[in-house]
């Protein structure tokens, strides 16, 4: 029964959203985007199964005081803090929710994302060492593409855009959508697996 | 028959939570039931789906299928292996999408896998996540491969661990992992955007092995420039059928690659036709959305 029930669930609505795709009746779409709408709020509810799972870690580690102790501490302290702010004052602009999200998370956010810059060079001066023969031709192409993209290329050879732009249309989109291909069916046949209840190591 | 009971009655009571009856309401409209605008996609489907259920039945009789080797999966155990013998743990993210999204499962079904590996090692497994919906199934999952290995009582429900809701505190609470707990080998599977390079080139500084995998081909180029191994697109939900090795998810596959070969007969015919301006736009036809 544990293992049957979930398996029916997914059954019925897989077979319910395919039926959906290929009708246009009233009823029928509304019905879809129900259990659509029924995904999103059990997945708001679930952010309180987060929540305990965040105090539950560091709250032992707190109470232990075991390593790095006080950077859980500041965790659990923003995590209750912007809880409580929000639930009191509201999320509105203006309130000390949205003040600590402007001032203090954003920012860092922005930071985190920021660093991508670094890495980027860091990653790209790994894969482009010219060490076999495939790095080599990675090498050319990113060259010509780096180049054809900003007006120093253009500068020095105006026809090296035009071999940028036919390297992105061409092998680059062939690639890419030989990929997508590849990966929709395998997400079509994993789907059908699950329909099925063929695949379910991810129920445990 | 209890089984079958049990699908007939939950979908009537389904059906009645939804308020089924606007659906007859609207029957005077005969083709709004069907959308013919999309009959191309329903004969793909079905087509599909034939194909799959037939290699599916071959492979229930005791057909024995081939598979090419996927060195990324071949490197699990090796990975977990090398994280044993340093006395570290295995660090595993299934994306940073929600439960809906096809990848996240595809993640979560080679989770199961991976646990099954650390528990026969007794190695230390960390899977931060950020929906707690996917914290729920990755814990399932984790304890589910715990017992199968007779390994119950070294479960621990804190190996799955909601970390953030948003993306870049995700990024940095995993951060915090690497640097801190230096995981021996970080296993990336599923549905990753952004921070795709920020997780793997964290990664590859802490001194991990790395084995990498999406089905977003915009990240692709980041993981195969920072992870040891890395599988494309397919690979990523082939996955688990591969490490599972059973007879019923490797004949799905073997459908799936007949599939793709029809698809690429489909696309070579139409190249041709198309060009030579032949057979009244057909193969355009059916591949596009009316």
């Amino acid at each position: 029964m544990k293992t049957q029930l979930p398996i029916a669930i997914a059954f019925l609505s897989g077979f319910i959203m395919i039926l959906a795709f290929f009708s246009a009746n009233p009823g029928m779409v509304n019905f879809s985007q129900n259990l659509l709408t029924w995904v999103t709020i059990v997945g708001g509810i679930s952010l309180l199964l987060g929540i305990v799972s965040i105090l539950k870690v560091n709250l032992r580690v707190i109470s232990e005081r075991g390593k790095d102790w006080g950077f859980k501490l500041i965790l659990v302290l923003f995590v209750l803090g912007m809880s409580i702010c929000g639930i009191i004052w509201g999320t509105k602009e203006n309130t000390p929710f949205d003040w600590l999200f402007q001032n203090i998370q954003s920012p860092m956010m922005s930071t985190m994302f920021s660093i991508l810059a670094f890495f980027v060079a860091s990653a790209a001066y790994r894969a482009f060492r010219a060490r076999t023969k495939e790095a080599t031709i990675l090498l050319i192409t990113s060259v010509i593409i780096m180049l054809g993209r900003i007006p120093l290329g253009q500068y020095l050879w105006d026809k090296l855009p035009d071999y940028a732009d036919w390297i992105m249309a061409y092998p680059n989109l062939a690639v890419q959508r030989g990929i997508i291909i590849g990966a929709a069916l395998g997400a079509a046949a994993m789907s059908l697996r699950i329909i099925l209840g063929i695949e379910r190591t991810y129920m445990g | 028959m209890k089984k079958r009971v049990i699908c007939l009655l939950l979908f009537i009571i389904i059906f009645y939570l939804f308020n089924f009856e606007t659906a007859f309401a609207n029957t005077s409209e005969k083709s709004s039931w069907f959308r013919i605008d999309r009959l191309n996609i329903l004969i793909l489907l079905i087509l599909f789906s034939t194909v799959i259920l037939l290699y599916i039945r071959s492979a229930k009789k005791g057909k024995e299928f081939f598979i090419r080797k996927i060195s990324g999966l071949e490197a699990v155990e090796e990975g977990v292996g090398r994280a044993t013998e340093m006395g570290r743990s295995v660090l595993f993210i299934p994306g940073i999408h929600e439960l809906d999204e096809i990848q996240t499962i595809a993640g979560l079904s080679i989770l199961s896998k991976v646990a099954k590996i650390t528990a026969q090692y007794n190695t230390p497994l960390l899977v931060p996540v950020r929906y707690p919906l996917v914290l729920a199934a990755a814990q399932e999952s984790i304890r589910g491969a715990y017992l199968d290995m007779g390994k119950g009582e070294d479960y621990d429900p804190e190996m799955a661990r909601y970390v953030a809701g948003e993306q870049f505190a995700f990024v940095a609470a995993v951060y915090g992992v690497m640097r801190r707990d230096r995981p021996a080998t970080n296993v990336s599977m599923g549905a990753f955007y952004a921070e795709s390079l920020l997780l793997a080139e964290e990664g590859h500084e802490s001194g991990a092995i790395q084995i990498a995998g999406t089905a977003n081909p915009e990240q692709l180029p980041f993981f195969i420039a920072a992870c040891d191994y890395t599988l494309m697109g397919e690979e990523l939900y082939a996955a688990s059928s591969y490490l599972s090795k059973e007879p019923l998810m490797l004949g799905s596959l073997k459908g799936q690659d007949w599939m793709k070969v029809l698809l690429v007969i489909c696309i070579l015919l139409g190249v041709l036709f198309e060009t030579l301006q032949i057979g009244g736009g057909f193969f355009y036809k059916l591949f596009i959305e009316h």
